[in-house]
């Protein structure tokens, strides 16, 4: 199966296999004028099968959105055919407005203009915790 | 800007010297007369309190200060449909001080992200009470005379108890303490707190009954089930009656076990027991007016 390489733009590598689509509504990529391919189950050396997400233009992506969503994923900045930048990514120590507290209790779920921040508390496990009501943040984005 | 919204934001050495401030009131009011003259301490309870919101006047108004405020969510503009933030930033402009019990859970920090005057969490939803927990601590000081290496026995309402999450917070922080949790499976200390505990290699244990460990304990504090806490009422009939301390089971108990509750009380602990010198839950009480002088000054004195 060929697709072709971009000149311009942003290559999502080492995505585990079958949590491309997931990913690719957390960005809001479905909303890009601009051609996005996904590639799923290719076979990797590495993790056996891994997905791929190649986006045809420059765009600014939220790195903490995907470090959330999966820490080993590679993010590669394509220019004139080439990776100028290969960024490697951690899990965000904090989450600004990208997941949403969903304790009934919570002050975010009456004060609508506060921002949604949740910190890492355990790395290890990946529990992040609402900063105003340490419920656990669960579930996908 | 200092603040207080969970016990944590203070530390040891902070704790100490606002315990040795608040026992040093407690020993001779009077001098502490007119210290806080000309200053106005906002009382803001969106949710019903009689001790806390009074503790916090009597305090104010012990050190000449001045108070004003609201006792219930339906006597502010909240009615109207006002955001906290801009309650906060609003009487902020009539205040020295703030205190604020809101039930929803986090409520404080969503206040002082606008506030330009100190806040003080009063209490917020099953989250947080620090102020109960700086009259706890004072409380066990003053009994015991120490805040490490003791057994502490919490029974109740583990679940949405603020009271006792708040509590387990301030003493994990104190060597050779260990925590005796003793409630229904339904009420058990939340995940999170259990996981601080392991990860900080605080001992614990998890029981049923309270006779079983009653006569282990230095402290047995002792919480209400919160009707206002449960979305369905069958639930809180079921469990409201689970723990009933009374002098049957205080014979089972050491002579130096100490017995307190936050209150109000319903029927968690008999009226008989009372009189038994081990329940000081009515010491307690006094202690927060002190505790929360003390904590009035030093947040005045770091805003200066």
């Amino acid at each position: 199966m060929n697709i072709d390489s971009i000149r311009r733009g942003i290559v999502l590598d080492h995505i585990q296999a079958g949590h491309s689509m997931e990913l690719y509504q957390a960005l809001g990529l479905d909303r890009l004028p601009c051609s996005v391919a996904i590639i799923r189950n290719v076979k990797s050396e590495a993790m056996g099968k891994k997905d791929i997400i190649k986006v045809d233009d420059d765009i600014d992506i939220d790195l903490d959105v995907v470090g959330y969503l999966d820490p080993g994923i590679t993010v590669n900045i394509i220019e004139d055919s080439a990776i100028i930048e290969k960024k490697h990514l951690a899990l965000p120590r904090e989450l600004k407005n990208i997941a949403v507290c969903r304790n009934p209790r919570c002050i975010t779920t009456s004060e609508r203009s506060l921002d949604q921040l949740f910190r890492l508390t355990d790395e290890k496990r990946r529990v992040y915790r609402c900063r105003y009501c340490d419920a656990e943040l669960k579930g996908t984005l | 800007m200092r603040h207080l919204i969970e016990i944590t934001d203070l530390s040891r050495s902070e704790i100490a010297a606002l315990l040795d401030l608040a026992d040093d009131m407690r020993a001779r009011p009077r001098d502490y007369g007119d210290t806080q003259k000309g200053r106005i301490l906002a009382t803001l309870f969106f949710e019903p309190s009689t001790r806390t919101r009074l503790s916090f006047e009597s305090a104010m108004l012990t050190m000449g200060g001045s108070v004003l405020g609201f006792s219930s969510a339906d006597a502010s503009s909240t009615s109207k449909g006002e955001s906290l933030q801009d309650t906060i930033r609003t009487v902020a402009c009539y205040s020295d001080i703030i205190a604020m019990r809101h039930p929803k859970e986090g409520a404080p920090l969503a206040a002082v992200q606008k506030a330009d005057v100190p806040v003080i969490n009063a209490g917020d939803g099953g989250h947080n009470h620090p102020t109960q927990t700086l009259t706890d601590l004072m409380t066990i000081r003053r009994e015991k005379g120490r805040l490490d290496s003791l057994t502490i026995g919490l029974c109740g309402d583990l679940k949405f108890g603020r009271t006792v999450h708040s509590l387990i917070q301030a003493m994990s922080r104190y060597p050779s303490v260990r925590f005796v949790l003793i409630s229904p499976p339904e009420l058990r200390l939340p995940d999170y707190l259990i996981q601080n505990l392991d990860d900080a290699g605080i001992p614990w244990e998890s029981h049923e009954r309270m006779e079983d460990v009653i006569g282990s304990l230095d402290i047995l504090y002792m919480t209400r089930v919160q009707r206002e806490r449960f979305f369905n009422e069958a639930d809180y009939v079921r469990l409201k009656d689970t723990y009933v301390l009374t002098p049957e089971k205080m014979r089972l108990a050491g002579p130096d076990l100490r017995v307190m509750h936050p209150l109000p009380r319903v029927n968690e602990i008999s009226p008989r027991v009372d009189d038994d010198p081990r329940a000081i839950y009515f010491d307690q009480v006094r202690n927060g007016r002190y505790v929360r002088m003390a904590l009035i000054t030093k947040l005045l004195e770091a805003s200066v």
